[in-house]
């Protein structure tokens, strides 16, 4: 209960914060939308020269990138730990977050909220509906409910994943690139997983599951037969990587002595 | 001119001395490389051209164009916009040099550096492991090479540009992240130019964009003749000549109205 409340304190202060500087605010949307829109553009002018990827058409590869934008965006919003080694650990702020009476991720989550973000989730159903019309898919009514779950799982992978990369830092001084490294990895999971090799469609799969983020739970609403055990697979494996996660942070966090000051 | 090759070396030797980043850098690279090859394959599927591009000539475009985005990339932009948030801006503007040529020497001598270390190391790897065709023709890696040198003019104008609208925005992280992604579609880094339909060609032929990366991937792959290749160099050269424009009349005001925020 405490917890519920404190998220709620902190929302309110970020909406506050935010709506001071609204110009900005307003630039950061537009420019999502802009790289949105881009990949979007990619796919478009890449069905203008085949008809088939892989077996997958333009529309289906269309909605796994609206799919992949609400997992994506979700994770975006909540998991903002990209450059956790120089902001917590570098300049020893996880003192300070470390004597705070909730858990320590938590603590850093809440810190690094950024929900503007969760607009991406928006243009991402937007998108999903527009394929779906094209593709004559029809809404069950269990599906909004799988959905919400797919997302969870989605969002779960990544901040597992990332969360893992974060906990680096506690074992390692030296500054790394490895997040953005990730952050073109994940690219990878938005694509069908047929065109790859069967390496890199394994990595994806077991090792660093992007593709749990994207092409799996989106082939269930496409109806494709042959993905469905993946897809029901994704909220298991979202909640495995993520109490991984955890709990390597809570060895992580045992070992860290700051950085001193 | 000394201080100015004096600054090239400089920077050179400042990279160098963190070049372990760079390592995962390559890696990097490569990863996005291989994501574009196993795409480009599935795209291509069972055609053996498309738009006068074989898969060998697309697989070698678009690693020799990320290669050469190690050169002609920089974050001047970003550089800028914060030494002018900080107020730092100041203290170069009293140093006798120009500070937009010095900016432009920094970032060439960046560019040299991961040309050296970064790219070339790069280019072999993948070399090995996707199949791209090498040309041993010492012409066109002349022509690719006048290139790759005047897409990094072009790329490092329009940084100082959007670098320079600092001084009148205060903040312009969004913009900075709009121009990057505009960038990258638009220069033919992710896709080749002849991809688009013919009205988007028309309307990008009177852009900068296409000279940044687009013009020296297809010297390069050959998928221009001698006689549009030296037509393309021209019409880069064209492009860092009109840019240079708008950067000296936006500086004469910039300097003019400067605000040093704090500092």
């Amino acid at each position: 209960m405490f917890y519920v409340s404190m998220f709620f304190q902190y929302l309110s202060q970020y909406i506050k914060t935010r709506l001071q500087y609204r110009t900005d605010l307003f630039v950061e949307f537009f420019s999502d939308l802009l790289s949105q829109a881009i990949n979007l553009i990619f796919i478009l002018v890449v069905f203008g020269h085949t008809d088939l990827l892989s077996g997958w058409s333009r529309d289906e590869i269309i909605f796994i990138y609206g799919f992949f934008l609400v997992p994506f965006a979700v994770f975006s919003a909540f998991f903002n730990i990209w450059d956790f080694n120089e902001r917590y650990i570098v300049k020893g702020e996880l003192d300070r977050i470390l004597t705070r009476p909730i858990h320590s991720l938590f603590q850093i989550i809440l810190e690094r909220l950024e929900l503007e973000s969760l607009l991406g989730g928006i243009t991402g159903i937007a998108v999903m509906l527009y394929a779906g019309s094209r593709l004559g898919l029809t809404i069950e009514w269990y599906e909004p409910i799988l959905f919400i779950v797919f997302v969870i799982g989605g969002a779960l992978v990544y901040g597992g994943i990332f969360i893992m990369l974060a906990c680096i830092s506690f074992w390692a001084d030296a500054r790394t690139s490895l997040m953005p490294m990730m952050y073109n990895i994940s690219n990878y999971g938005r694509y069908p997983v047929n065109i790859y090799n069967k390496l890199i469609r394994f990595v994806l799969t077991w090792i660093l599951p992007f593709a749990f983020a994207g092409v799996y739970p989106a082939a269930f609403f496409l109806e494709k037969k042959e993905w469905y055990w993946y897809s029901f697979l994704t909220p298991l494996i979202g909640i495995i990587f993520f109490v991984l996660s955890v709990m390597l942070w809570n060895q992580g966090v045992k070992k860290y002595r700051g950085a001193g000051n | 001119m000394d201080k100015y090759l004096e600054m090239i070396r400089i920077r050179f030797l400042m990279m160098l001395a963190y070049r372990t980043n760079y390592y995962t850098g390559i890696l990097i690279y490569s990863i996005n490389i291989g994501a574009y090859y196993f795409l480009w394959k599935a795209i291509y599927g069972a055609k053996t051209d498309i738009q006068g591009l074989s898969i060998a000539q697309m697989t070698t475009y678009v690693a020799i164009s990320w290669m050469a985005r190690a050169f002609y990339f920089n974050n001047l932009d970003r550089e800028m916009a914060m030494e002018i948030k900080e107020g730092k801006v100041a203290v170069e503007l009293i140093r006798p040099y120009n500070y937009l040529g010095m900016k432009t020497m920094q970032a060439f001598g960046e560019g040299i550096f991961r040309l050296f270390f970064f790219s070339l190391p790069g280019l072999i790897i993948v070399y090995f492991v996707f199949p791209i065709q090498f040309t041993w023709d010492l012409g066109v890696w002349g022509l690719f090479a006048i290139s790759i040198l005047l897409s990094f003019f072009i790329n490092t104008e329009l940084n100082l540009l959007t670098g320079i609208t600092t001084f009148f925005l205060y903040n312009n992280t969004g913009l900075i992240r709009a121009k990057r992604v505009v960038i990258d579609l638009f220069s033919g880094l992710i896709l080749p130019m002849s991809f688009f339909p013919g009205w988007a060609q028309e309307i990008m032929k009177f852009l900068p964009f296409q000279g940044i990366s687009y013009i020296p991937s297809m010297i390069y792959t050959e998928g221009f003749t001698h006689q549009q290749a030296i037509a393309a160099l021209g019409q880069q050269f064209l492009w860092v000549v009109i840019l240079y424009l708008p950067i000296l009349w936006l500086w004469s005001i910039a300097k003019k109205q400067l605000v040093i925020q704090g500092g």
